[in-house]
Formats: structure tokens, sequence, C-alpha cells
């Protein structure tokens, strides 16, 4: 057993956490009520080489392990979990599939932009009749002339309308086989004809992580975007979200820990009765509770990733880090709010922000109801 | 002990939910949206009446007893808690009047509020002084035939649209609670300014501001009650508004309940609608019984208020914290169950949750109604 980072881990956790206290939660507040996506941050994010964690060096990553690529998400989304997200759903759903399953020519064309977080990438597999049931998917896709030709809509999808955007990988139906539908990954470059981006969402929270609908009527492309096998698309798909809960685990830690930063600050300073309102046990138990989940939380998630850098299956490890990391950032958040009183319900102070985010989390890459159905069918039930 | 509803209370509740439905309902997602305050609902409420519930026939009110104004609040809360708020603050602001005012003052005051005409509002809050309200710092000093007030209220609700406020400063700081005196200061009195707004997580459309002041000069006449009194106004004012707090609570989460159970009848995934799924089934169930129970305590509670029954000062303090703390549960599964389009702004159960949380924070934030409950069952202070 090992249970401390290695001195390079340490190292780059250290470093990302300051940028992240520099460079984001400053500005977070006020980034969060313009809505608008954080170029700026995005490129200084860029720059340390956040966007290409798990990428290999030859394709212009970082080449570091899921432990790294963890921290990293966890550090970010500490102080906002907008650009975390934006930061893993890159890596993990617009980055990963091309790595696992393009073609050397796909990854050389596709990979290198992306790794070095000058292009976004994204992965389009929810659709309005689509959602936890993703092997429901109506968009089609019919070869036609060496060209495939793609109908349907899909929403949700996060980082497919920036101005960076490279692409948006979907799942599409190409055909049937005995019965079932035979469903495929393409990836469609941003700006193709045919290909409709809706205006963003309004959400609750995540106000600077860009989300849309988007539309395909006869949109084409060439027969070449097919990324990885025909028919191959399901099993692709529940393999990128293995590897896309362990970042939503992570952003989950570090919301969390976020939370129960600001709460502890809080305890301390805020005087009420004479006294830091921390010195209550009805605050300090909150407190100690919180910080019981986000150990938990942060170890699942780090054994998960872990496992991957192993190569071993990280399929339940994955899900037990996602339901359990999310469901306890949704009750820090609560927790936090509570802790700063009338404060907490104000859009100046940080946990405001937090408890909108929050939510989200139980929600996306498989809701905790999924993750139930993944560990219950592991049980064999 | 009853608190079953009787006949007329029955129509009462039906009259105002057919109100809520059809007048209210098509402004809530406009009014939260816009976060301006909802002058309109305040025409509407004065039309049918609703505005005066709370108040004395003698003074052009209803007569209504507190059970029917916690049925109008609950169904006003369930499509949206702004437009309930209104009906809250105006028995909030007006009950230290009810309680503490001479005759006089009371023939002068209640009827522009019953009317509606003027909205008023409760300062209490002060930036260092929150649950511990009695360190309040605002100072009254007696000159002649007024009293000159200094000081500045927080987070008051209806403080950029209110009139009429029942405020509380300290007369004689060295008797400590003792020394806090109530009066009732009008916009219009020389240094009396709004201050800061605050941008909130939720009831956005609810005005929330510091009032300010600066050598105000308060007639003699509108001290309530008398000198020393002000703290014991104060505690006796929210022993019996607790239960509209509550009532908000319940409204919020029943109405939260009915759309979603809505919706989970009309969703299909996996080829059938969700709410055929027994994991789903029993957090509907769950969600159900707590908001039954909120129900039955909240009724009971008012009807203690109503016929003053001894204890009714930890029951409703009971009320409101269970009912408060089920509308945060009640909202946040409710999230859950629409899955990512519970986070979108066009559903209305994000915006739900956020009004759901200040429930649990305000008049009394649910730790002090656990310190008042525990209280009276264990004594100490
Ligand atoms: C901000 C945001 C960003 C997103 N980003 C992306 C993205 O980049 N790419 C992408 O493809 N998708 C994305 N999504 C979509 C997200 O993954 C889906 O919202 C999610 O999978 C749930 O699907 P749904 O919203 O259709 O909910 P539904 O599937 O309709 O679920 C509704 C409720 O039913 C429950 N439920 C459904 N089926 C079952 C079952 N069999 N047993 C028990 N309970 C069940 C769910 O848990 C949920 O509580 C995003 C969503 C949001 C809100
Ligand atoms: C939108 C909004 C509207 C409001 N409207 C009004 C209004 O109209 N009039 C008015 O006067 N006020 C109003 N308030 C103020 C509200 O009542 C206070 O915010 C509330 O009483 C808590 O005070 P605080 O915010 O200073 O928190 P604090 O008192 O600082 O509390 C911080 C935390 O410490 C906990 N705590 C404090 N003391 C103890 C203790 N002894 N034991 C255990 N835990 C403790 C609290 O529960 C909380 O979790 C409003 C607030 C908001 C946000």
């Amino acid at each position: 057993m090992e249970f401390d980072l290695n001195e390079e881990q340490t190292m780059f956790r250290q470093m990302v956490r300051e940028f992240a206290d520099k460079e984001i939660a400053p500005y977070a507040e006020e980034l969060d009520g313009t809505g608008e996506f954080p170029y700026e941050i995005q490129a200084k994010m860029a720059d340390l080489g956040l966007y290409g964690l798990p990428i290999p060096e030859e394709y212009g990553g970082a080449g570091a392990d899921f432990v790294t690529y963890s921290i990293a998400v966890e550090e970010i989304g500490r102080v906002s979990a907008s650009l975390s997200i934006s930061m893993a759903a890159h890596t993990s759903l617009g980055s990963m599939p091309i790595y696992l399953f393009g073609t050397e020519e796909q990854k050389q064309r596709w990979l290198v932009d992306l790794a070095q977080g000058r292009k976004l990438g994204a992965f389009g597999l929810t659709e309005p009749e689509a959602g936890s049931d993703a092997g429901a998917t109506r968009t089609t896709a019919r070869l036609a002339a060496g060209e495939w030709v793609i109908n349907g809509t899909k929403c949700f999808i996060t980082n497919s309308g920036t101005d960076i955007t490279s692409h948006v990988t979907i799942t599409a139906v190409t055909g049937e086989h005995g019965g079932g539908k035979e469903i495929s990954n393409i990836l469609i470059p941003a700006g193709t004809p045919g290909f409709d981006v809706a205006p963003s969402y309004r959400k609750m929270g995540w106000h600077n992580s860009d989300t849309h609908e988007l539309s395909f009527t006869d949109c084409r492309v060439p027969e070449g975007h097919l990324l990885g096998e025909r028919g191959g698309g399901f099993k692709a798909f529940l393999k990128i979200l293995d590897c896309g809960r362990i970042g939503v685990a992570a952003l989950s830690v570090g919301l969390a820990q976020g939370c129960l930063d600001e709460s502890v600050s809080y305890a301390k300073s805020r005087i009420q009765f004479g006294q830091p309102i921390g010195r209550n046990q009805g605050i300090s138990f909150k407190c100690a509770d919180m910080l019981v989940e986000v150990e938990l939380a942060r170890l699942a998630t780090l054994k998960a990733a872990w496992l991957a850098d192993q190569g071993r299956p990280y399929t339940r490890e994955a899900a037990i880090a996602k339901l359990f990391a999310s469901e306890a950032a949704m009750r820090a958040a609560n927790s936090a709010v509570q802790i700063h009183g009338g404060y907490g319900y104000i859009e100046d102070y940080p946990v405001c922000r937090y408890f909108r985010d929050a939510k989200i989390l139980e929600i996306g890459e498989g809701t905790s109801e999924v993750q139930r159905i993944v560990l219950s069918r592991m049980l064999g039930l | 002990m009853a608190y079953e509803i009787n006949e007329e209370q029955k129509m009462f509740q039906e009259s105002i939910r057919d109100f809520a439905k059809t007048v209210v309902e098509p402004r809530a997602m406009e009014i939260d949206e816009k976060g301006e305050f909802p002058w309109d609902m305040v025409e509407a409420l004065k039309k049918n009446g609703f505005m005066g519930l709370p108040f004395a026939e003698e003074y052009g009110g209803e007569g209504a007893d507190l059970l029917t104004l916690c049925i109008a609040i609950e169904e006003l809360a369930k499509v949206c808690v702004n437009t309930s708020l209104i009906l809250g603050c105006q028995e909030l602001g007006s009950t230290p009047i009810k309680l503490g005012a001479s005759d006089e003052l009371k023939k002068k005051y209640l009827p522009m509020l019953a009317s509606g005409e003027k909205l008023c509002g409760f300062g209490l809050t002060e930036p260092e002084a929150g649950s511990d309200a009695a360190s309040m710092k605002s100072r009254a000093v007696k000159k002649g035939d007024k009293y000159v007030l200094n000081g500045t209220k927080c987070f008051i609700t209806n403080g950029g649209v209110g009139e009429i406020f029942s405020v509380f400063a300290m007369t004689d700081p060295e008797k400590g609670v003792r020394g806090i005196s109530a009066f009732i200061v009008e916009k219009e009195f020389p240094g009396f300014t709004v201050g800061k707004h605050e941008n909130k997580m939720g009831i956005r459309g609810s005005s929330t501001t510091e009032l300010i002041f600066e050598d105000c000069e308060v007639p003699a006449e509108n001290l309530l009650w008398e000198e020393g009194k002000g703290f014991s106004l104060a505690m006796m004012t929210l022993d019996r508004t607790r239960s509209s707090i509550g009532a908000q609570g319940l409204g919020v989460a029943a109405g939260a309940l009915e759309y979603t159970i809505g919706y989970m009848r009309e969703r299909v995934q996996f080829g059938r609608p969700i709410a055929a799924l027994q994991g789903l089934q029993f957090m509907v169930a769950d969600l159900a019984m707590q908001v039954e129970a909120a129900r039955s305590l909240v009724y009971r509670a008012a009807c203690a208020v109503d016929s003053e029954e001894p204890g009714f000062s930890a029951l409703s303090a009971m009320a409101k914290c269970f009912a408060t703390d089920t509308a945060m549960k009640v909202t946040t599964d409710c999230l859950q169950l629409m899955g990512g389009y519970g986070y979108m702004k066009e559903y209305p159960i994000e915006r739900m949750m956020r009004d759901a949380k200040i429930t649990q924070i305000y008049e009394g934030t649910n730790q002090i109604q656990r310190v008042v409950i525990s209280r009276a069952l264990l004594g100490g202070k």
C-alpha cells in the first residue's frame, strides 16, 4: 500500500493550486455573473499544459497519469466548477475518444491542437429522447457517395459552441444489425454546413461552461470521419464515460473541498453570541462531517484513477467515486451556504456559486441512479 | 389540538389555489429572471382581497387566522415563492405593530397596510448581529419629542419597496437585551435611506436591502409598546410568524413535487415512463411523506398560535425548521428526478431549489430553531 502522491504529483498539485488561487479565484464571482466563456483564463490554463494531461507527448500532451489529471481537475474545481468541467469534458469527452479509438491520421490531425488547449473538443451523446437511455439515439448517419449524411439533435453538449471548438464527436445510428441499432461515433468539425449550434442554455450554475443544443440537417462529413469501428459506438461511449466519471468525481472532490475551506474559515471568523460560530457543535459537527466526506470522496476518486493508470478495470471504482463524490459535493455545498447564514445566499460569496454549481454533478456523465444501476448490475442484480 | 381545516378554509384554499395557478404561476419564471419586484402581483393580491388577510376587520382587513394565512402562503409558494413573500413580509412587518402599538398608531398604520396601499418590513438584522440579534449596534436616543436613530440594518426584505418599517434599536445599551426598543419608521422620515440591494441566489424578485439611519428622526409616539421591550416584541413576533415561513417551505416543496410527478409520468426512457422505476417511485414516496408531515406540523403550529396554546413558540420553531428542511430536500431530489432538464432555467425546479434555500436561513436559521426547541425541552440558554 502506498497512499502518498509521488514527488512530481505533489509539486504538480501545489502548482495548480497556486495558479487557481491566483489566476481564477479572484475573478470567479464576477465571471459567473457574466455567463461568458473565459477565454483568457482558458488560455493560461492551456499554457500550463492542463488541457492535454493524459494525452501522450507525441500528440502534444503531457503524458501524465490519471492521478495527475484528477489532481488538476480537483484543484481547478476547488475554485471554479465551470473551468474545471470545461477542462475535464474537453479531456475525457473531447480528446480521449480520438486518442483511444482514432486512427493514427486522425490523432495527428486533431489531437495536437486539443492537447495544447488551442482548441476545445466536445462529445455529443445525449439527445432529447435519449438521456440516461443513451442507446436510444435517434440521430442517423447514412453513407452516401463517400460521405456521412447526418440528421438529428443532440442536447446539453459541453464545449460545443465556443470560438475555439474544433469538433464534436457524436453517436449516431449508422444501420441495423439483427433488429438492433448499429451505433457509431462520427467526428464533426465545427462549422460544417448543416451543423447548427443553438444559443447557450440558461442554467442554474456552471455559468462559464459552454452548453448547447446541436442540430444536424443533412450535415455531410467525409467517410473517414468515422471514429473507431463502425458499430462500435455503444461500447466506445461506455469506456469514454468511465473515464469521464473520474473527472466528475475529481471535480466534486474539489468543489466539496472548496466548501469545506470556506466554511471552516468563516466558522472561525464570524462572531455571534460573543464567540466564533464554529464553537457551536451544530456548526463544528457539520464541518467534521464535510471533512469525512471530502476525504472519502478523494480516496475513492484517486483509487479509480490509480486503477486506470495500472491498466486495470475501473468501471466499478469510477461509478463508486462519481456517485459518492457528487452526492458529497451537494451536501457540502448545502452545508456551506447554511454555515454562512444570510451571507451564503448572496452572490458575492463563493459558496452561493458552489451551491448552484453542485447539483449538476449528480446528473452529468450518468445520473446517480445510473451509477446505482451500474453497481447493482456488477453485484449480479 | 384540532388542525383539520374547516369548510370555510377549504373554500378559501380552493380560491387561492385557483388564483395562484391562473394569475401567479404564469409570471413566476419572469419574476425570477428579471429580478424585479413584482408590483403586478401586489396589485393582484390587493384586488382579490388577499393582502388584508392577516389584518383585523376593524382596520379594513379580512381578520383571517394564522392557519388561513398559512394556507394562502402555501398555495402561492407552490408556484412562486416571491409572491408568497409579499404576503409573508406584510405579516412580518406589521406584527410588531399589531402586538405593540397604541390604538392610535394602529389606526394610523394598519389600514394602509391591510389595503396593501403600502408595503412594510421588519428591520432587525445588522451586519454583526444576525442570529445574535440582541448584539445590535443601532442606537436610538430620545431628544424632546423625537428619537434620533443611527445605525445600519442589512438583508431587509422589502427594503427597496416598503414604506413602513418596524425597526429595532438600542435605547439603553447598558441594559443589553432589555435596552432594545422598537419603532415604526416611515420611509419619508429624514435621515433614512436605502443602502445596498443584494444580488441573491434565489427569491430574486424580492427586494433585499440595507436600511441606513443617519440621525433619522422618529416621532416619540412611534415607539412600540415601551422602551426596553423591543427585543421581546421581536421574539413575540417571530414566534407568531415562523409557521408562515414553514408554510412557504411547505408550499415550494409541494409545488416542486407536484410538478415533478407530472414530468415523471411523461418522460420516457428505456421504453417506459420513468415513473415506472422503483428507485424513483421510492424517492417520490419518501418526499410525499415528508410533505404531508410538514403540512400537518405547519397547520398544527398555526392553530396553536391562533389559540395561544402554551408552548406554541417551540411548535412554531419545529414547523419552520421541519417544513423548510423538507423544502430543501424535496426540491433537491425533484431536480434530480428531472435529470438535466431540471438544471435548466426553462423548467421551474432549479428556481424552486434556489428559492427553497432561503427558507432555512431567514426568520432565524434552522440552527436557531433547534436552539429554541432544545431549550424548551432541556432548559439552559
Ligand atoms: C450542464 C450539462 C452538461 C452536459 N454535458 C453533456 C455533454 O457534454 N455530452 C453529453 O452527451 N451529454 C451531456 N449532458 C447530458 C447529461 O449527461 C444528461 O442530462 C444525463 O445523462 C441525464 O439524462 P436526462 O437529462 O435525459 O435525464 P433522464 O434520463 O430523463 O433522467 C430523469 C431521471 O430519471 C432517472 N432515470 C432514468 N433512467 C432510469 C433507470 N433506468 N432507473 C432509475 N432511474 C432512472 C434519472 O436518474 C433521472 O433522475 C449534460 C447535461 C447538463 C445538464
Ligand atoms: C434574502 C434574505 C432576506 C432577509 N430578510 C430579513 C428581514 O426582512 N428582516 C430581518 O431583520 N432580517 C432579514 N434577513 C436576515 C436573516 O434573518 C439572517 O440572515 C439570519 O437571521 C442569520 O443571520 P446571519 O446571516 O448574520 O448569520 P449568522 O448569525 O452569522 O449565522 C451563521 C451560521 O452560524 C449559525 N449559528 C449562529 N449562532 C448559532 C448558535 N448559537 N448555535 C448554532 N449555530 C449558530 C447559523 O445557524 C448559521 O449557520 C434576511 C436574510 C436574507 C438572506
